[in-house]
């Protein structure tokens, strides 16, 4: 099977004022330092990691809205390139974005069925009727009933916005939906609404999604393969039940371990000591190494790369655990 | 039989909008016991954080509030806005989601600490200084002599979120309300301050309310837990009772619309419809236009939250009610 998404060594870092304040010699922050990763068509790749790792920007990056330092991103065959000419463009109609805050994405001047149209209407496709039946029948798909059509964003509760970002995104028949931490922002009974509609629509529309989040139980519950991020880079990837059963990597493990859930209540957690560092001079050698209970002398020196374990899995880590379960070992 | 530490009895909060009341909390009953932690769970508008600033009179006052507080067993409505600053602190200490906006930006950290202790403790600005180095290190702060000159802004979220609970613990506080402590934080750090604040209930002793949005944390580090819905506790229990055996249908549904990282995956089973608005509640149970078990007379009457068990309420028609010798037991 082909990928739809592939993506090989992004680099993007940026030059910041260093810590010498107002006048501090610029030093170099690794946002996002050489991420590889391939998405077949309709599957998902869940993007994980705390904030600051570099999720949204690798985001930013796979759709060319960000200009990258260094490798290559191919969509269906085709580079992406990151220059905004015609061809850009209408690669840019199959990839499409879903943001944290549907209520920023949305104009608030604007009624729900002109919003689900508009994309449309830039892009020059069908006639003001046809955009208006394609309109309703992407209502109707991601469950907003026709009546919400000239309502005002403002009048929608959280979900039901959402709802509108998600017919705006698919009015343009995308290939690949990025969703960038799309139910964060939802009511906790609204989020599970949301991420079956992300689940049916993937099925019905034949979908591929990189979906981005800070929350592991919703990544598992959506994503065939994960991608755990830790400052810029990956650290592990693989089967969503491998990795959180069993992570291999000391960072993914801590990860798990920390999620706190009716399931494990009472069970004591590792936790991890200290805080993450900055994307600014990253420790040398692994960059999860002043954290990492399993470092050794080598992890200081040298960064392990992203290998394949046994299992089919890939984790960046020289001393991998291979065995035990993460929530028992404590 | 001493009295329990806090006790809310009945109380209601409205708020002037458009020229209206809506009311915020429709009569909520709380009891904290000595040295317990009580979760308090609802997505976001339940009344979660109005509860508590409406018990602590942190609440503008153009609120209208209503009902009853008792500290040790005494009402505490008399009490001028002086002597409730008095309390706040000293009694009941108060943290919230955001640390670093908490925290007062153009002062040290340290001093800030040592503020907390001058006011409530009545020390003298050496011994001050002393006791917020020392509160400090207590938060598991590293190389706290330094740190204790940094202003909020030089420090992580989670370290900042360590210098409001040292605030808190200045006062020695009997009850800690934590509102979302960890919301803004991530993970490895969220547990890492759950650990904290588990931690310093056992050393102290102090009572906690944990409000939360997240089911999964409140199951951490609490004994008891109170569901909110549409300004109103609908269920309370022990934290394994209401986790194992949920009564009541909302949080039935909130059970079943959780996804986890471990166990079998399955697909969500999601509560339909969204919340109501507090301006335009639906008549009778306000969950009745959610309600899987909804039947006719969920929306004629409002269901009070009784007993179902020993030490455990409900509010709903449906639930099953106690008998004499459950409540008994
Ligand atoms: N100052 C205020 N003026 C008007 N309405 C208010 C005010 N403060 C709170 N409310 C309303 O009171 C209700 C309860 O709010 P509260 O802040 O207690 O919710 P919560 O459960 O803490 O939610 P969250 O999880 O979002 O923090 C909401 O409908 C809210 O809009
Ligand atoms: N325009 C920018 N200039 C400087 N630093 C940036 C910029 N955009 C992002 N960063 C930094 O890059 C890192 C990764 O950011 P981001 O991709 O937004 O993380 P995530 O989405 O995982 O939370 C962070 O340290 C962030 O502060
Ligand atoms: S390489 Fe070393 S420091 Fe890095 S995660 Fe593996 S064991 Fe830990
Ligand atoms: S009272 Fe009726 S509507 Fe309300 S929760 Fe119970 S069964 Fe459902
Ligand atoms: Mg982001
Ligand atoms: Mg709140």
């Amino acid at each position: 099977m082909s990928a739809l998404l592939e993506v090989e060594g992004l680099v993007k870092h940026y030059l910041v004022r260093g810590g010498g304040g107002l006048f501090g010699a610029p030093v170099v922050l690794k946002a996002v330092d050489g991420v590889s990763f391939s998405i077949p068509a309709g599957r998902t790749l869940g993007l994980v990691g705390e904030s600051g790792c570099g999720k949204s920007t690798t985001a930013r990056l796979v759709l060319g809205t960000l200009a990258r330092d260094d490798g290559k991103v191919v969509f269906d065959g085709e580079p992406v390139g990151a220059v905004r000419d015609a061809r850009w463009r209408a690669q840019r109609r199959t990839m499409q974005m879903v943001y944290q805050d549907p209520l920023s994405a949305l104009d608030r001047r604007l009624t729900v069925g002109k919003q689900v149209m508009e994309p449309a209407l830039i892009h020059g496709l069908g006639t003001a009727a046809e955009r208006r039946q394609k309109a309703l029948s992407i209502m109707d798909a991601v469950g907003l009933s026709s009546r919400f059509f000239d309502r005002y964003p403002h009048e929608l509760s959280g979900g039901q916005r959402q709802r509108v970002v998600l017919a705006r995104a698919l009015i343009l028949s995308p290939k690949l939906l990025v969703c960038d931490e799309p139910i964060s922002a939802l009511d906790v009974s609204i989020q599970a609404q949301v991420i079956n509609l992300l689940l049916d629509l993937q099925d019905q529309f034949s979908l591929t999604y990189l979906f981005i989040s800070h929350d592991l139980k919703v990544v598992r519950q959506v994503a065939h393969e994960v991608a755990v991020m830790y400052l810029g880079r990956i650290v592990e990837r693989g089967d969503p039940e491998a990795l959180f059963h069993a992570p291999a990597h000391p960072y993914t493990r801590a990860l798990v371990g920390a999620i706190p859930t009716p399931l494990t209540r009472g069970r004591a957690r590792a936790s991890l000591q200290g805080d993450p560092p900055s994307p600014i001079n990253t420790p040398p050698g692994c960059a999860f190494h002043p954290r990492c209970p399993r470092a050794e002398a080598r992890c200081r020196s040298e960064a392990p790369l992203l290998r394949p374990l046994d299992d089919g899995r890939f984790a960046a880590c020289h001393f991998p655990v291979l065995s035990t379960p993460a929530r028992e070992a404590a | 039989m001493t009295s329990p530490l806090v006790e809310l009895k009945d109380l209601t909060v409205d708020f002037p909008v458009g020229g209206n009341w809506v009311r915020a909390l429709h009569g909520v009953s709380l009891t904290i016991r000595r040295g317990e932690a009580l979760g308090l769970v609802g997505e976001s508008g339940s009344g979660k954080s109005v509860t508590w600033l409406a018990a602590t009179k942190l609440l503008p006052a153009k609120a209208r509030i209503a009902g009853e507080v008792l500290l040790d067993g005494r009402p505490i409505q008399g009490l001028t806005r002086d002597q409730m600053a008095g309390v706040r602190g000293k009694r009941v200490a108060l943290i919230f989601q955001d640390p670093t906006s908490s925290l007062n930006p153009v002062h040290r950290v340290g001093t800030q600490i040592a503020e907390a202790v001058r006011l409530h403790r009545g020390f003298d600005a050496a011994a001050a200084r002393a006791e917020a180095r020392r509160l400090l290190d207590r938060v598991h702060i590293p190389s706290a002599a330094r740190r204790i000159d940094d202003y909020p802004h030089e420090l992580s979220g989670g370290t900042n979120q360590r210098v409001m609970i040292a605030v808190a613990l200045a006062g020695e506080p009997d009850l800690l309300v934590a509102d979302e402590p960890t919301t803004a934080l991530d993970v490895t750090i969220q547990a890492q301050i759950l650990d904290l604040l588990a931690e310093m209930r056992r050393e102290t002793g102090m009572a906690l309310v944990l409000i939360s949005h997240d089911l999964g944390i409140v199951a951490d580090i609490t004994d008891r837990v109170a569901v909110m819905y549409a300004g109103r506790i609908v269920e309370e229990a022990p934290v394994d009772a209401l986790f194992d055996d949920p009564r009541h249908p909302y949080t039935q549904g909130l059970l079943a619309a959780l996804p986890d990282v471990g166990g079998p995956r399955r697909r969500l089973t999601a509560i339909h419809g969204q919340v109501p608005n507090p301006a335009a509640l639906p008549p009778g149970c306000s969950f009745a236009p959610r309600c899987p078990a909804a039947i006719a007379g969920c929306v004629t009457a409002i269901p009070s939250l009784d007993a179902v068990a020993a030490d455990r309420r409900t509010a709903c028609f449906r639930a099953r009610p106690a008998t004499s010798l459950e409540i008994a037991a």
